[in-house]
This record gives C-alpha cells, sequence and structure tokens, in this order.
C-alpha cells in the first residue's frame, strides 16, 4: 500500500447492534503525511479516530498504528499518538501551563524536561505570553491552539486532529493550519477530519471522502479530481477579439468552449492547454486580460460524486439513520 | 490476554490533581465549615448537659458522641447526616464534569487506563473526607478535654478511633454511590438529585417502610398483638429489610461501638438474658464483634458500588 506507513487499517468496522458507524474501511498514512478524513456530520470520521486511539472497541478489522495494535497496546500508541478532539476542553480553573504540566505528569515526564517542554509548545503554538492565564479566559482558538500545544509537548509521531479548525474564525484557521504544516516539517504524520472541505484541501497531501461508515474516494486532491470531474481541465481565458472561440476550439485536446460572460469564455481540455491558447490570442492580435486553469476544488468534487450517485447516497443515508 | 503495562500508573497524579481540587473548591469550604458548625453546636449541647448531669460514668469520654441536649440531636445523628451530604457533594460531578467540560477523551488519550481516572478519582474524595473527618474527630477530643477536664481512656480512645473509620467507610459507600451516578448520568444536576433522592429514601423513609412492607409480607400473629408484643418473625424481617439501608448499619455499628453496655443489636429473647449483669459494659473486642456484620456490610456495599461504576465507565463511550 504505502510505504513506510505509520498508521495501517484494514477492513475497519464499528457496528452498534445492528447500526453500522464504520463499515470496513482500509487506508494508510506515510510518515510525514498530512491525511484529511473528510465527510459530513455522522459520516463515522470520530469513530474511526477513537478506535485508532483504543478508546472504543474494534467490531472487526484491524488497525496498526506505528506497528502497535491499539487494542492490546493502547499505552504504546497513546505514549507516541497525539490527539485533539473536536472542541477540545480544558481544566478551566487552572492555567494554560497548569493544564500541560497535569498532561505531562501523565505521561511520566520527569519534572526538569517537563518544564522544559511545555516552554517549547507554549512558544510554539504562540501562547507562550499566556502561560499563566487561567484557560477559562481563553478564546475558542486559544483552546485549540493548546490542544496543539499538548501533542507538541508530547512530542507525538502521529497527530489526530478531529474537527480542529471548526468554529474558527479565518484568522484562528489560518494559524492553526500554520501550525499544523509545521509538524509535516517535522515528520510527524498527521490525520485529519474536518467537514469543512475548503479549509483542508490547502493542507492535505491526500483525503478520504467518508460517506455513511464506508471511505468512497480517496486520493490526492488533483488526483480526485481527474478521477470524479472526468479528467478533465477547465481553463478560463478573458480577452478581446474577433472570433476567438471558434479559433480556440480547433486547439488539439480542446472538447468544448462556452461563453461565461462577456469576453470571458471557458475551455474544456483533456491537458493543461494555457501555451496554446495563449499563443491562440496573441496570434489572431487579441487583447489577453486572463488566463487560468481552475483547480478542482473538494467541494466541487464532493458535491459533483454526490450528484453522479444521488440513489447510493440517499441509501446510505436511510442504512445510517436505521 | 493480560492488558499491556500497569492499570494503576498515572493513579497518583490524577489522585493528586482531584486532591487540590477538592481542597481548594468553594464547595469543599463549604461543606467543612457546615460540618464544623453544627459539630461544634452539637459538642456544646453535649458537653452542657454532662456537666448538668453525671459524674459516675465510666464512658464519660463516649458520652461527648452520643449525648443530646434539646433542641440539638447529638454529634453521631448529626454526622450521619452530614457525611452522606458531604461525600455525595464531592462526588456527584466526578465523572460527568469530564464529559462536559470535553476534557475526558483528552485525558484519555494519554497513556493511562481509565482505572486509574475513576480510582484516583474515588481516592481522592476519600482522601478528602478522612481529611475532614480525622480534624473533626481531634477537635472533638481536644475540646473534650479543655472542656470537661477528664483524659479519655485507652478503650475510649480506641472505641472512638473505630468509630472514625467506620464514619469513614460511611462516607465510602455514598462517595461511590455518587460516583456510579455520575458515571450514568451525563447532567450532574441529574446525578445529584437522583443521589440525594435515593440517600433521603434509604435514611428517612427506608426504616418506616421496612416496617410496613415486612406486616405485609408475613402479618403479625393475633396472639402476640393481644399481649402487646411483636410478632418474632415480623420484627426479625423488618430488621433485614432496613438493614438494607447503610444508613440503618451505620446506626448500628454507633450504638455497639459508643454505647459500650450494647449487647446485641436485635430482638433478644430472655432466654439469653440469663446470667447477664444488665447494664455492665462488653469489653472492646465484643462490642466490635457484635458490630462486624455490619462493617462487613458497608465495606461491602461501597465496594459493590465501586465496582458497577467502574465497570459501566470501562464500556462508556467516550465521545461528547
Amino acid at each position: 500500500m504505502i510505504a513506510d506507513a505509520v498508521i495501517e487499517a484494514n477492513g475497519l468496522t464499528k457496528a452498534y447492534g445492528s447500526a453500522i458507524a464504520v463499515d470496513h474501511i482500509s487506508f494508510g498514512v506515510g510518515r510525514g503525511e498530512i491525511f484529511g478524513l473528510l465527510g459530513p456530520n455522522g459520516a463515522g470520521k470520530t469513530t474511526t479516530i477513537l478506535m485508532m486511539l483504543g478508546l472504543t472497541e474494534i467490531s472487526e478489522g484491524d488497525v496498526r498504528m506505528l506497528g502497535f495494535n491499539p487494542a492490546r497496546e493502547p499505552l504504546s500508541v497513546k505514549r507516541r499518538v497525539g490527539y485533539l478532539p473536536d472542541t477540545v476542553g480544558f481544566y478551566d480553573n487552572l492555567t494554560a501551563a497548569d493544564n500541560l504540566r497535569y498532561t505531562a505528569r501523565l505521561i511520566g515526564f520527569r519534572s526538569m524536561e517537563r518544564e522544559k517542554r511545555i516552554a517549547a509548545a507554549l512558544d510554539r503554538a504562540g501562547l507562550a505570553e499566556f502561560a499563566d492565564n487561567r484557560v477559562g479566559t481563553f478564546s475558542r482558538g486559544m483552546r485549540q491552539r493548546l490542544g496543539l500545544a499538548e501533542i507538541v509537548m508530547k512530542g507525538a509521531q502521529i497527530a489526530i486532529l478531529d474537527e480542529p479548525t471548526s468554529g474558527l474564525d479565518p484568522h484562528a484557521t489560518a494559524e492553526l493550519l500554520a501550525i499544523i504544516r509545521g509538524f509535516k516539517s517535522e515528520g510527524v504524520s498527521v490525520l485529519l477530519s474536518s467537514h469543512l472541505l475548503d479549509r483542508v484541501q490547502s493542507v492535505c497531501d491526500r483525503v478520504a471522502l467518508f460517506n455513511g461508515g464506508r471511505i468512497v474516494l480517496m486520493g490526492s486532491v488533483a488526483g480526485l479530481g481527474r478521477q470524479v470531474l472526468g479528467g478533465g481541465y477547465v481553463v478560463e481565458i478573458e480577452a478581446e477579439g474577433i472570433g476567438l472561440a471558434e479559433r480556440l476550439a480547433l486547439i488539439p485536446g480542446v472538447s468544448g468552449v462556452e461563453k461565461a460572460g462577456i469576453n470571458k469564455l471557458r475551455l474544456q481540455a483533456d491537458r493543461d492547454v494555457r501555451p496554446e491558447a495563449a499563443a491562440e490570442v496573441v496570434a489572431m492580435q487579441g487583447r489577453l486580460k486572463y488566463l487560468g486553469v481552475q483547480e478542482p476544488s473538494l467541494e466541487t468534487i464532493y458535491t459533483r460524486y454526490f450528484e453522479a450517485a444521488p440513489r447510493q447516497a440517499a441509501q446510505e443515508r436511510t442504512r445510517h439513520a436505521a | 490476554m493480560r492488558r499491556e503495562g500497569s492499570a494503576f500508573s498515572g493513579l497518583g497524579v490524577v489522585m493528586l490533581k482531584e486532591l487540590s481540587d477538592h481542597l481548594t473548591s468553594i464547595r469543599m469550604r463549604v461543606l467543612e465549615w457546615l460540618v464544623v458548625l453544627v459539630a461544634l453546636a452539637a459538642l456544646y449541647g453535649a458537653i452542657q448537659q454532662i456537666k448538668d448531669t453525671t459524674a459516675e460514668d465510666p464512658f464519660l469520654f463516649l458520652r461527648l458522641f452520643t449525648t443530646s441536649r434539646d433542641p440539638l440531636p447529638s454529634f453521631v445523628s448529626f454526622l450521619s447526616f452530614l457525611v452522606p451530604l458531604m461525600a455525595i457533594g464531592l462526588g456527584f460531578d466526578a465523572v460527568n464534569s469530564e464529559h462536559n467540560r470535553r476534557t475526558l477523551s483528552r485525558i484519555l488519550s494519554q497513556p493511562i487506563y481509565r482505572d486509574a481516572l475513576l480510582f484516583g478519582k474515588f481516592l481522592a474524595g476519600l482522601v478528602t473526607l478522612a481529611i475532614s473527618l480525622i480534624t473533626l474527630w481531634l477537635l472533638v477530643i481536644g475540646l473534650g478535654l479543655f472542656l470537661i477536664g477528664i483524659p479519655p481512656g485507652a478503650e475510649e480512645i480506641a472505641r472512638s478511633f473505630v468509630f472514625l473509620l467506620v464514619t469513614i467507610v460511611y462516607a465510602g459507600v455514598w462517595l461511590a454511590l455518587a460516583l456510579l451516578f455520575s458515571i450514568l448520568f451525563r447532567s450532574a444536576a441529574t446525578a445529584a438529585l437522583v443521589t440525594l433522592g435515593l440517600w433521603l429514601l434509604v435514611t428517612f423513609i427506608w426504616p418506616v417502610l421496612s416496617g410496613a412492607l415486612a406486616q405485609a409480607i408475613v402479618p403479625p400473629d393475633p396472639r402476640y398483638t393481644a399481649l402487646g408484643l411483636q410478632t418474632p418473625a415480623t420484627a426479625q424481617l423488618e430488621q433485614i429489610l432496613a438493614r438494607f439501608s447503610p444508613s440503618t448499619l451505620y446506626a448500628e455499628i454507633v450504638v455497639a461501638l459508643l454505647d459500650p453496655t450494647t449487647r446485641a443489636l436485635g430482638p433478644i429473647y430472655l432466654s439469653q438474658l440469663q446470667g447477664a449483669v444488665l447494664g455492665a459494659p462488653l469489653p472492646f473486642g465484643e462490642s466490635v464483634l457484635i458490630a462486624w456484620p455490619q462493617m462487613v456490610g458497608m465495606i461491602a456495599t461501597a465496594i459493590v458500588l465501586f465496582v458497577i461504576g467502574y465497570v459501566i465507565f470501562q464500556r462508556q463511550e467516550v465521545r461528547a
């Protein structure tokens, strides 16, 4: 599957009675990779995460975290994996540093190392000046960053983040994503779950789209775009000139041209045809104002996928509700 | 297959954290003041009463605990109300508050087992209660020395010390019950209300109810009733039923320990009294022996309640 995988799930299943929350999912995450679990609420993302941490029983299949089995060796897993739960909570009556101290004691760090790690972690999360403030006074974004600081302090090799950006303003989200990118540069693998597709797109190397307890799509965002959006590139041109549309349609690889507004054209092509299109416009002595290729967005992929398979999605939903 | 590592790693850390939370919480301070003030009032009443009446009692010191003066009840009856209240106050939000603050999954994702968290919370509550009760006990003895002026004998100290231990166990029963409901109910208010309701039931309603139940199950024999006596079978059943309540057990132990003349904790037949010198005190060991089944019953209740909570907690979903 993946060389140097730190997370390997094989046929992972969680059933609550007859209701199946997670249905035979398999995936792998490599070292230093940012992997996104995406999908609507209730799709089974959090359950998958809890199974990976040994916090809920696995009904079927297995998962290996850094080679350890979380059901049998939970302490080894939990010592090496950091977890930021959905809307993380801290003890409001304690200061940020004291909250981390409690965790550090639970992990078992000695006092010298503890203080060093806490100071470094708070600094990384940009909370150094708030170390002695009560967490009760913290904003939501600061709490999330404190959660990341905890993972930094732990020295985790895998960071599992459940909905890290939900409910944050754009500025706080940007700060958080910067810290997450920092994990990657240190070789820490990140698994993050989210239902906010566009924000996640910018940091994830690969994503898995969840629906009804199954992974319905998996791969890099660009790869999924090709797979779902019909393997096409969409090139947008804004240019002044006569008969441009007809000329552009003759470029090899272009399958369609449509008008998208005054002087705006949208080309469907099976490859990136920007150089040829530019050459054509210039050859026609047209005035080229804008030339761009649409990156496939997760949002589009997601919507398009479920438009293509609405009946299947509906079935999934009824089964999930039952 | 054995699980990896120790179930108790992190236990000390959790306990110390919870203990410091308890000892610095406003809730604990209020409860402590309530207990201290009420106990002092009862003690003052008892001392006044003792000064007025007797000088010939060989167990004068124990009278401090049991003597009441209207309108105040005695020190032990105050304790038997306030100790459950304190224990419930410390335990009713132990686990559900971690859920509600959303700290539970974060803490459990650290390399510890759930055992450590639950044991740590229970022990911290018990230690807090023990600290308060020991302080109170020393306070009573000190005040007794100071105000009566007679030093307690070794046996009196021994009896009151066992009484202290039993009171801590009694607190443990209510703490375990509060902990159980804090696991069962997500809302702290529900847990507190249910625990307090159950406490009211077993302490005030159950003793009355067990009498009525016993009479319904084994109707009194009219021959005994005509003589103005209780039917033995009915009386026995009533006692068996009443002993399901930890409050009854505690009251019986207290009577046996603090009143050395207590010879039995149930109905006595006349034949059993042959040769007995009525009103003569029993040795310390014999008194403990009389109350031993009750003590074992109370310890067992605490353990059973804790184990039920433990099993439920192990299987509970951690997600909020």
